[in-house]
């Protein structure tokens, strides 16, 4: 468990980065908290030669908040979303979230742009960013563009983002006041990885759910979008037939593969279950 | 004024700190700054480095191994395989059970992560990139995973080395992947108890392979002093003596050439007992090289090439009447030892003490038989804070007991008690040949059952039943009764030896002029508190206040020969002996107190930390003013000087035993199981320091908990290991960790001084049961009689599901 050998790079623009990466394109790997490649390093599942630290770029570091948009820099510690108040006040899913990563430890150096960026199917903001309809901002040697995160993932470890670019920031429409949402997640113990997890948001209007969205995490090589399993509750009365009908739909889509935490049929059940829970908890916190 | 009154007594007892109070650990001032000393914070001049190539696949011949790119490397010096071992004949090392283990695999390699070549170089980041460039040709073979098919006639032949060697060092091999059988007990009398009993139940109880995983791995640093000729090693060693002397043995260096020192050890649990091939090749390595050696493995090479625990599939048959006394036990386990016989335990017993497998119970006739077999999987088979297999049949007689009682429809507590052994018949003789020395078992699990409001408890799981089948709740709620007797205390010589060594221990105490001490044992702690604990058995023994004494162990060179600590042996063995030597300073102290007072010795009596006159106890003399007459008065007929040394070798063994109850509360849709209290009632006999009693309970318990709900060592078919890192194999921190309810009652082994019997291990051979009979019990109704550990969240869901309780 020891990495083999690098060089240690610490720009304190997105332009230097940038230009480093580019300089050693294919040999270089951008290192935010370390907490997901340092141990792939360790067991040489990575083995890059430069090592290019982004966490001195003030630029990427902020929570700013406006009046119907949040953004996320990727340096952004999930310590920080924690103890943001108001970020908990107007997206409350991310703190619940954060809180479900890992240790305190860990959660202090982790960073947002790091879970997301790579597509380790074992991250859980992926999937929290689906269901956000999220954009990532990549900056690149040809500039900036977005891409969905609904749109991000294609493969375990593969991803749209080009080997030149910079995740620097995510993006996404602050949901809208009196939204219900929650993040259900089984693992086996502190510091390991979803067994199954769902995310939902759902808006309720009279009883009737107006809106919703579910999202899950490992239970596929990507985090999954649930769009039919969101449309079984919208227009319903969030009763048990919807989201029974919702379950289903959301089981339909997994593809978890048979691990430690258990066989795939196992996973697929609890996918279920974890939906299931994170409705009813949505839905009594909406309103 | 300022009148000083003498101290009382009660002042005086508790300045000594002695036995019962639960002093605090002298060890945490070091261990709590980081202060600590462990073999990975060894560094000597001019030291090097050593690593492993370790073998990919879990059996296959090599073909070639080309060191060519690894040794141009440059900061390496040496890369070692097994054709540079074998001149010295040290390719192959003895285990501590009778077989041999390749040091460098030699042709083959039988596990996934067997030692194939040794790195030597600069620093250890150059040796890992080296094995990276040792280049090894492999040929797989297949691979033989599955113990129960090892003695089939077309099984893969796993040790080409001792292919033609049928008599094994347990008696004769029944086909070359038997390694031995073994049997005790009276096997015509069990079939017949069956064959008349009115109820019988049989299961194949499985406990899994698992591993101790200290926090600490496993590792060594080697120096050979060309000058002097002497050899010294530190290492993660818990029997640093034995070291010593299989390291004179197999190397010829004679043995007082040899120093071996245990330094910290953080946590060992029997994986740090055995020799490993590391050892073997640092040492080499610096023999050869003439400078230290480094080697110390990292977690995934502790987890999956170092010593595991348990693999035993063992099947249970009782007999009982159709109230419910138990007439006969008939087992038999089919034990996994891996590619190498690794184990450790004494030579006459190759399985350990598992007949202690009667249990607490008094059962007229039993019989145990068990083989060993290897597989291709890394070798060990110790303790894991277990006395010698004791926790593999403790957890097959206490899940057994709970499946008798579901059978007779009976409360599996009322069972216990109707078929415990009962105070007046100790001291007991098992039908299995132990000999029981104290015990009181109905009044702890009736103190037990009370302290849990036990029936009030039945009656909520009834309530709790109903409410489930009206679908109100999806919760189903478990009660796991576990009552254990340890056997602990290894051993008495004239029957326990590990490679010949009698498992003695030892004491030596040197009072100093001005009346503190300095006392040397021949165990090793690893987290146990010998500092703290033995100097509290001292103070109580010969007057002097536990923070006077120093206490010293580990270094060979200083320390008195024993046999180290792993078993729970250290308090019933090493304890003994800090006593009996306590004993001898106190016995010259009386003769040297009479000289100074006048009086015949017989005249004299001790009294907490003096002699006094008898009927006079103003003419005294405290310890303290002996030891400065002890080196300063010319007394006749005595030495000067205050010093003793002993040897114990203890009569027989401790029983330590002990009521567990936990409640679970299993929600069946996910399979998560939460441990909503856990009730631990331990008898250890008297009690040294009840704080340290109270934390190794808390530790042992954690781990039972680990090893019930979670870890597994498992490999795939073709035998890769499965679970080889912490991010698979349970370690539960704090937040799975529920809160541990400890209570006691103190039943003195008759037979050691001081009555201590011994606690490390006892709550990881009564903590898997309880938690195993709880989850059991909350499908129980359900008709489940037994499923396999782990019960992890999945594996707890399928029986649900089995049962036909999810949607
Ligand atoms: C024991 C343990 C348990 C964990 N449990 C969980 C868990 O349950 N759920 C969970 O979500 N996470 C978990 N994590 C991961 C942790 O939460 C971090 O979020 C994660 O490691 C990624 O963040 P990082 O900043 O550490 O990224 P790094 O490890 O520094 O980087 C990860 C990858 O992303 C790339 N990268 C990083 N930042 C950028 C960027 N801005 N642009 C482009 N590429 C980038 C890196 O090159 C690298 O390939 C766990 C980690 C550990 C060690």
């Amino acid at each position: 468990m020891i990495p083999g050998s690098f060089d240690y790079h610490r720009p304190s623009t997105i332009d230097e980065a940038i230009g480093l990466l580019a300089s050693h394109v294919g040999d270089a790997l951008i290192l935010a908290g370390g907490h997901s490649l340092i141990p792939m390093m360790k067991l040489r599942m990575a083995t890059p030669e430069h090592l290019i630290d982004i966490q001195d770029i003030y630029d990427l570091s902020a929570i700013s908040i406006g009046a119907d948009q949040i953004d996320i820099g990727a340096t952004v510690t999930q310590a920080q979303l924690i103890h943001s108040e108001e970020l908990a006040d107007c997206c409350p899913i991310l703190r619940e979230t954060s809180l479900q990563i890992a240790d305190p430890q860990i959660r202090n150096l982790g960073t947002i742009g790091g879970n997301v960026a790579n597509g380790d199917p074992g991250n859980d903001m992926p999937a929290i960013m689906q269901l956000l309809d999220a954009d990532y901002v990549l900056q690149g040697p040809d500039g900036t563009r977005t891409v969905k995160a609904r749109a991000y993932y294609e493969a375990a470890y593969f991803t749209a983002r080009s080997e030149n670019e910079i995740l620097t920031s995510i993006r996404f429409a602050k949901p809208p006041a009196g939204h219900g949402s929650s993040y259900h997640k089984q693992k086996r113990k502190i510091g390991d990885y979803a067994t199954a997890a769902a995310a939902v948001m759902l808006e309720v209007s009279n009883g009737s759910c107006t809106s919703a969205s579910i999202a899950m995490t490992n239970l596929a090589d990507t985090p999954l979008w649930a769009e039919a399993a969101a449309n079984a509750l919208i227009g319903s009365a969030l009763d048990a037939d919807a989201i029974a009908a919702a379950v289903a739909a959301a089981r339909a889509i997994t593809n978890p593969a048979s691990d430690g935490r258990g066989p795939a049929e196992y996973r697929t059940h609890l996918a279920g279950i974890m939906v299931k829970r994170a409705i009813e908890t949505a839905h009594a916190r909406a309103g | 004024m300022n009148v000083q009154s003498p101290p009382t007594d009660k002042q005086r007892i508790e300045k000594l700190q002695g036995l019962g109070s639960s002093r605090k650990r002298v060890e945490d001032a070091r261990f709590t700054q980081g202060k600590g000393n462990y073999v990975g914070d060894i560094k000597l001049p001019g030291m090097l480095f050593g690593d492993f190539v370790r073998s990919p696949y879990g059996h296959a011949r090599i073909k070639s191994i080309n060191k060519d790119a690894a040794l141009a490397m440059p900061g390496v010096v040496a890369v070692l395989t097994a054709e540079d071992l074998k001149p010295l004949n040290l390719h192959y090392m003895p285990t501590l059970a009778g077989d041999v283990q390749a040091v460098l695999a030699d042709e083959k390699v039988l596990f996934q992560a067997q030692e194939v070549a040794f790195v030597v170089a600069k620093d250890r980041y150059i040796a890992a990139d080296a094995c990276e460039l040792v280049e090894v040709e492999y040929e797989e073979l297949p691979a033989l995973v599955d113990a129960f098919k090892a003695m089939d006639a077309d099984a893969p032949l796993l040790r080409e080395d001792i292919k033609d060697k049928m008599e094994g060092a347990h008696g004769a091999r029944a086909h070359y992947n038997h390694i031995f059988h073994w049997d005790c007990g009276d096997e015509e009398g069990a079939n017949k108890a069956l064959a008349d009993a009115d109820v019988t139940v049989e299961e194949m109880i499985t406990y899994q392979r698992v591993h101790p995983c200290p926090l600490e791995t496993c590792g060594c640093v080697a120096s050979m002093d060309k000058i002097n000729g002497k050899l010294t090693l530190w290492g993660t060693f818990q029997a640093p003596h034995a070291v010593r002397t299989v390291a004179s043995l197999i190397t010829n260096i004679p043995e007082h050439k040899i120093r071996v020192v245990s330094p910290d050890i953080g946590g060992g649990f029997g994986n740090k007992v055995g020799v490993y091939p590391g050892y073997i090749c640092s040492a080499v390595a610096s023999i050869v090289t003439g400078v230290p050696i480094k080697w110390v493995e990292d977690r995934m090479e502790n987890l999956s090439a170092t010593a595991f625990a348990r693999d035993y599939h063992m099947t249970g048959k009782l007999a009982a009447t159709k109230d419910g006394v138990i007439t006969g036990l008939h087992c038999h386990v089919l034990a996994d030892h891996g590619a190498f016989d690794a184990c450790a335990d004494p030579t006459k017993f190759p399985a350990g003490f598992f007949n202690i497998c009667t249990g607490s119970y008094d059962i007229p006739v039993a019989y145990c038989g068990v083989d060993g077999v290897y597989t291709n999987k890394a070798p060990g088979g110790v303790a894991y804070r277990c006395s010698f297999r004791v926790t593999e049949a403790a957890y097959m007689i206490e899940r057994m007991i709970d499946i008798l009682a579901r059978k007779l429809d009976m409360d599996p507590a009322e069972l216990r008690m109707k078929n415990f052994i009962k105070k007046e018949q100790f001291p007991y003789t098992s039908a299995l040949g132990w000999e029981y020395d104290s015990g009181d078992y109905h009044t702890a699990l009736e103190k037990g059952m009370e302290s849990v409001a036990y029936k009030a408890l039945r009656a909520e799981q009834v309530d709790n039943r109903a409410a489930f089948e009206r679908g109100e709740t999806r919760k189903l709620m478990g009660i796991g009764v576990a009552f254990f007797t340890e056997i602990v205390g290894a051993g008495p010589v004239k029957n326990c030896d590990i490679l010949g060594l009698g498992m003695f221990d030892s004491c030596e105490i040197r009072i100093h002029p001005t009346g503190s001490a300095i006392a040397r044992l021949g165990t090793i702690s690893q987290g146990q508190g010998h500092a703290t604990t033995f100097a509290q058995i001292l103070a109580t023994e010969i007057g002097i206040p536990a923070e006077d004494i120093t206490l010293e162990e580990g270094d060979t060179d200083t320390a008195p020969y024993g046999l180290g600590t792993y078993g729970s042996r250290s308090t019933p063995v090493a304890g003994a002996a800090t006593a009996m030597a306590g004993r001898k300073i106190r016995a010259k102290a009386q003769m040297i107190a009479a000289y100074l007072l006048e009086v015949h010795e017989g005249d004299l009596e001790w009294d907490i930390d003096r002699f006094q006159v008898k009927g006079n106890p103003e003419a005294h003399k405290t310890m303290k003013e002996i030891a400065f007459a002890s080196y300063n008065q010319a007394i006749p007929g005595l030495e000067p000087g205050l010093e003793a040394v002993s040897y114990y070798d203890p009569p027989n063994m401790t029983y330590p035993f002990g009521a567990y109850i936990c409640v679970v509360d299993i929600d069946v849709d996910t399979g998560v199981t939460d441990i909503r209290s856990f009730y631990a009632l331990d008898d250890c006999g008297t009690r040294i320091n009840p704080m340290i009693i109270e934390g190794q309970v808390h530790g042992g318990l954690t781990e039972a908990l680990a090893i019930a709900m979670g870890q597994e060592i498992s490999y795939d078919e073709i035998g890769n290991i499965k679970g080889g890192s912490l991010m698979d194999f349970y370690l539960p921190t704090a937040v799975e960790t529920p809160m541990w309810t400890t209570d006691f009652t103190t039943t003195p082994s008759p037979h050691h001084p001081i009555g201590a019997k011994g606690v490390g291990e006892s709550p990881n051979v009564g903590g898997v049961p309880a938690f195993s009979n709880a989850v059991h019990d909350a499908f129980a109704h359900k008709g489940l009689t037994h499923t396999q550990m782990p019960h992890d969240h999945w594996r707890v869901w399928k029986t649900a599901q089995k049962l036909g309780l999810t949607d």
